[in-house]
């Protein structure tokens, strides 16, 4: 055992740190060290404008999307070389959220099932950060349940082949400043609900695409809804055959797992140094019993994120598929955020109710508790998560399915609602 | 980047679940349970041919001269087939403090024949109620001669040596500590087997009346040789937790798979399946923890006294859930004494007892994280 670099990994980890050193926006070092959870880590310039930047950069030198391919705008570089770059990466990773959607779901899945003409035509843009992608798939009726979804794509009536989409997606993050969407239909109401769907993609500026940023409660609109009255996408813009949209849909959803599990922190080292602080009965926290015992499992939790991801990279840097054992990262990085939050407020006692910039930590810890409840839905809800490895890993026999083999306009629905 | 075991060592763990498939069913761990006898003797004389309680004692003192990484694959074999053996007594912590302390001599008197199970040898360290502190050791050599009573010692009936921490020479605090050789078949010892929660690993009350007591390290040294030795123990424990984690964790499963209630298997009501999820996690949590400590363990690294506590709290807190839960999952047959589930459940509220309790490691873990060495922090 060792946590020490193969020589080629040590050569292109040196070339990494020297790229980024030469080239990272430092002087948005102070800001994103500071950054809350679920508001812009950048907030002296336009964090859009601050993003882009430093993804074209990344880009032109060949360090953006370093696992793809080099003809579709990638580094074509191994996983391994992946995980070094990132964790170089540092602080200045925080920049790429406006790209996590495109680059970890819409792209892998272009990729899989896109014609050579898009992808060449796709890719390149979305890996530099020209253009950015949202993943257009959860409803108001159906989120967890992504198969329940209703919004419809019809043929056109005028024979041109392209297909009509009305309906409306909802949850979708970055919409707002999305290029282009992965959106998933329904084109047939009368098979079972895995059966009748189909995956296109198309342009966000299409004619009839409307996006209504959602209030969170967390005070941020990060999410949207997307509206769809009568719009045209070409027949050309579907990805995968009719009908084969829930196949295509699991190429994103795995993905998406690996890019939201893999890598969280939940902010302990951020709540050690606070208990290092901070006051109980006149002395330092950390010295406190009760303070103590509950610290440890928050330490011990994320450390064993932290080796658990390490076992995942001894994988991969063997040219190993990682284990099981990775599907557990969200699930316990979400809980975790969010009762390490509110033992935090504790800690301040009457006082943490307040958030602002005087707070310890400039609010941090409140704003950790009121971003922390959507770690624990969005990317599949921990109960979803549970069913998975219950299933999954642990072989246990599927939820029973009133669902499955009936057609989907006769599944009963909230609030009585029929398609 | 290497965070697991080489094949060899994958190996090794494979060759001793093997042998302990055969020869230590829960039959033989009942047997001990409700016999007469400390612990199984042939089994443990059995792992000492396959050369796994040497596995990391130098060849030099009669060991297998590998590392501390096969011993943690051996542990976690232990602990899995809930081995009614000495192991953790004789070899992580007496060898332990051997190797870390003794004299050229206590080696040779001592290692040889712990390695081949010959001998048995324990850590006497506790005196009564409440967590252990420098103060409360009451137990005290004056002129080579050893008084006092130590309880609970593990395997403390078994054993025909015990290292003994006890004051000598004056004054107060952890300085006024050392460490003491202990040869239990001598005079002025005499013993008693308590009745426990667990008798797969039993335990004694030893009491010294002017026992001959032969000093082991330094005069005053005890204290931070106890402490360095306790670490690397906890680690080889965390072993044997991880692998009675896992192991209830796929009791529960089979079970779950197999037990039909509402004309379907229990696995597939969510409140089963949820719970068996949260025992994956817990399970491989601490066992990356472990991964972590081992390699601390192997490689000496300065980070030892920090993963030590991590691997200890994290495995602690695995096997108890693991346990606990997996007599839930069983319904009333896991609260049956023929079935094995109880066995688990002792077994993990024993260990997380062993060495100290969970709060004592909690707490040394962020008093540890504190004073700097917060590597695990980040
Ligand atoms: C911050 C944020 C960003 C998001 N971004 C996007 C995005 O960009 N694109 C996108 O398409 N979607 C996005 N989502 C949507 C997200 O994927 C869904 O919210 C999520 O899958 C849950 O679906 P739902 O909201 O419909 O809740 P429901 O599915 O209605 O779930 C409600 C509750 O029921 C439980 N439940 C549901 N089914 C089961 C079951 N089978 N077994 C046990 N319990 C069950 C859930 O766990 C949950 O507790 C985002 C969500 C959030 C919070």
């Amino acid at each position: 055992m060792d946590f020490d670099d193969t020589p080629e990994e040590a050569a292109f980890r040196a070339q990494a740190r020297a790229f980024i050193d030469a080239n990272a926006p430092r002087h948005l070092a102070p800001e994103l060290k500071r950054a809350s959870f679920g508001s812009s880590a950048v907030q002296s310039e336009d964090p859009l404008r601050a993003a882009k930047a430093w993804q074209k950069k990344k880009a032109e030198a060949g360090w953006a999307c370093l696992h793809w391919p080099k003809e579709y705008g990638g580094g074509g570089r191994s996983p391994i070389e992946r995980v070094i770059w990132s964790q170089e990466e540092g602080i200045y990773s925080a920049l790429s959220g406006p790209f996590v959607i495109g680059h970890g779901m819409c792209g892998p899945t272009v990729m899989a099932w896109a014609g050579e003409e898009q992808k060449q035509r796709l890719l390149p843009p979305l890996a530099s950060g020209e253009e950015i992608w949202c993943q257009l798939f959860s409803e108001p009726a159906g989120g967890s349940d992504l198969a329940g979804l209703r919004t419809r794509a019809m043929p056109a009536e005028d024979g041109s082949g392209d297909w009509i989409v009305n309906g409306q997606k909802i949850w979708t993050s970055g919409a707002q400043h999305s290029d282009w969407g992965l959106l998933i239909t329904r084109t047939a109401p009368d098979v079972p609900k895995h059966k009748g769907l189909t995956m296109f993609f198309l342009s966000m500026r299409t004619p009839g695409v409307e996006v209504r940023p959602i209030k969170q409660a967390n005070g941020q609109s990060g999410f949207n809804e997307v509206y769809f009255k009568d719009v045209r996408v070409p027949d050309a813009q579907r990805l995968g055959a009719v009908g084969q949209g829930w196949q295509v849909s699991l190429t994103t959803l795995m993905n998406e797992r690996l890019s939201i599990g893999t890598g969280m922190s939940t902010y302990f080292p951020e709540l050690f140094r606070f208990c290092l602080e901070a006051e109980v009965d006149g002395e330092p926290a950390v010295n406190d019993a009760a303070v103590r015992s509950r610290l440890a499992q928050f330490a011990v939790r994320q450390s064993g994120l932290r080796y658990t991801g390490m076992r995942a990279i001894t994988a991969l840097s063997k040219g190993q598929t990682p284990g099981p054992e990775s599907s557990i990262g969200k699930l316990v990085a979400g809980a975790t955020m969010q009762e390490l939050a509110m033992f935090a407020l504790d800690l301040q006692g009457q006082a943490g109710v307040v958030w602002d910039k005087a707070s310890p930590q400039e609010g941090r810890f409140q704003a950790l508790l009121m971003r922390s409840p959507a770690t624990r839905i969005e990317g599949g809800s921990d109960e979803i998560l549970r069913n998975i490895i219950g299933e999954r890993v642990l072989g246990l026999p599927g939820d029973i399915r009133v669902d499955k083999d009936v057609p989907f306009k006769d599944i009963p629905t909230s609030g009585g609602a029929k398609s | 980047m290497n965070l697991d075991f080489s094949e060899e060592q994958k190996a090794l763990k494979d060759q001793v679940r093997r042998f302990l498939e055969a020869r230590c069913t829960p039959s033989t761990v009942r047997a001990v349970l409700e016999g007469p006898l400390s612990f199984d003797r042939a089994l443990y004389e059995g792992l000492a041919e396959l050369g796994v309680l040497g596995a990391a004692i130098p060849e030099e003192y009669g060991g297998v001269g590998l590392s501390h990484l096969e011993l943690c694959v051996v542990a976690e074999e232990l602990g899995r087939a809930l081995a009614p053996v000495p192991a953790a007594s004789s070899i992580y912590l007496a060898a332990e403090f051997l190797l870390q302390a003794g004299t050229e001599a206590q080696k040779r008197a001592w290692l040889p024949r712990l390695a081949a199970g010959k001998a048995v040898a324990t850590f006497a360290f506790a005196e009564g109620q409440g967590r252990m502190t420098p103060d409360k050791v009451q137990a005290v050599v004056a002129d080579g001669r050893l008084s006092g009573v130590k309880s609970p010692v593990p395997d403390g009936d078994a054993a025909d040596m015990a290292i003994v921490l006890a004051r000598s020479g004056g004054g107060s605090g952890a300085g006024a500590l050392s460490l003491f050789v202990v040869d239990l078949a001598g005079p002025g010892v005499s013993r008693e087997t308590l009745s426990t929660i667990d008798p797969t690993r039993s335990q004694a009350r030893i009491t010294f009346d002017g026992a001959p007591a032969e000093p082991l390290g330094g005069s005053g040294d005890g204290w931070h040789i106890t402490t360095q030795v306790m670490d690397r123990a906890a680690i080889l424990m965390a072993f044997e937790q991880v692998g009675g984690a896992d192991r209830a964790l796929e009791m529960a499963r089979d079970y779950a798979l197999d037990r039909m209630a509402f004309g379907r298997p229990i696995g597939s009501f969510q409140a089963i399946k949820h719970m068996l999820a949260d025992m994956y996690v817990s399970a491989t949590l601490a066992r990356s923890n472990c991964y972590y400590a081992a390699w601390a363990l192997a490689s000496g690294a300065v980070e030892l006294p920090v993963a030590a506590a991590t691997a200890r709290v994290s495995a602690t807190t695995a096997f108890q859930h693991c346990a606990k839960n997996n007599i839930q999952v069983h319904g009333g047959m896991g609260f049956t004494w023929a079935f094995d589930c109880h066995l688990f459940y002792r077994r993990s509220n024993a260990l997380a007892l062993a060495l100290g309790s969970l709060s004592t490691w909690e707490s040394l873990l962020i008093e540890r994280m504190s004073a700097g060495n917060i590597n695990a922090a980040a």
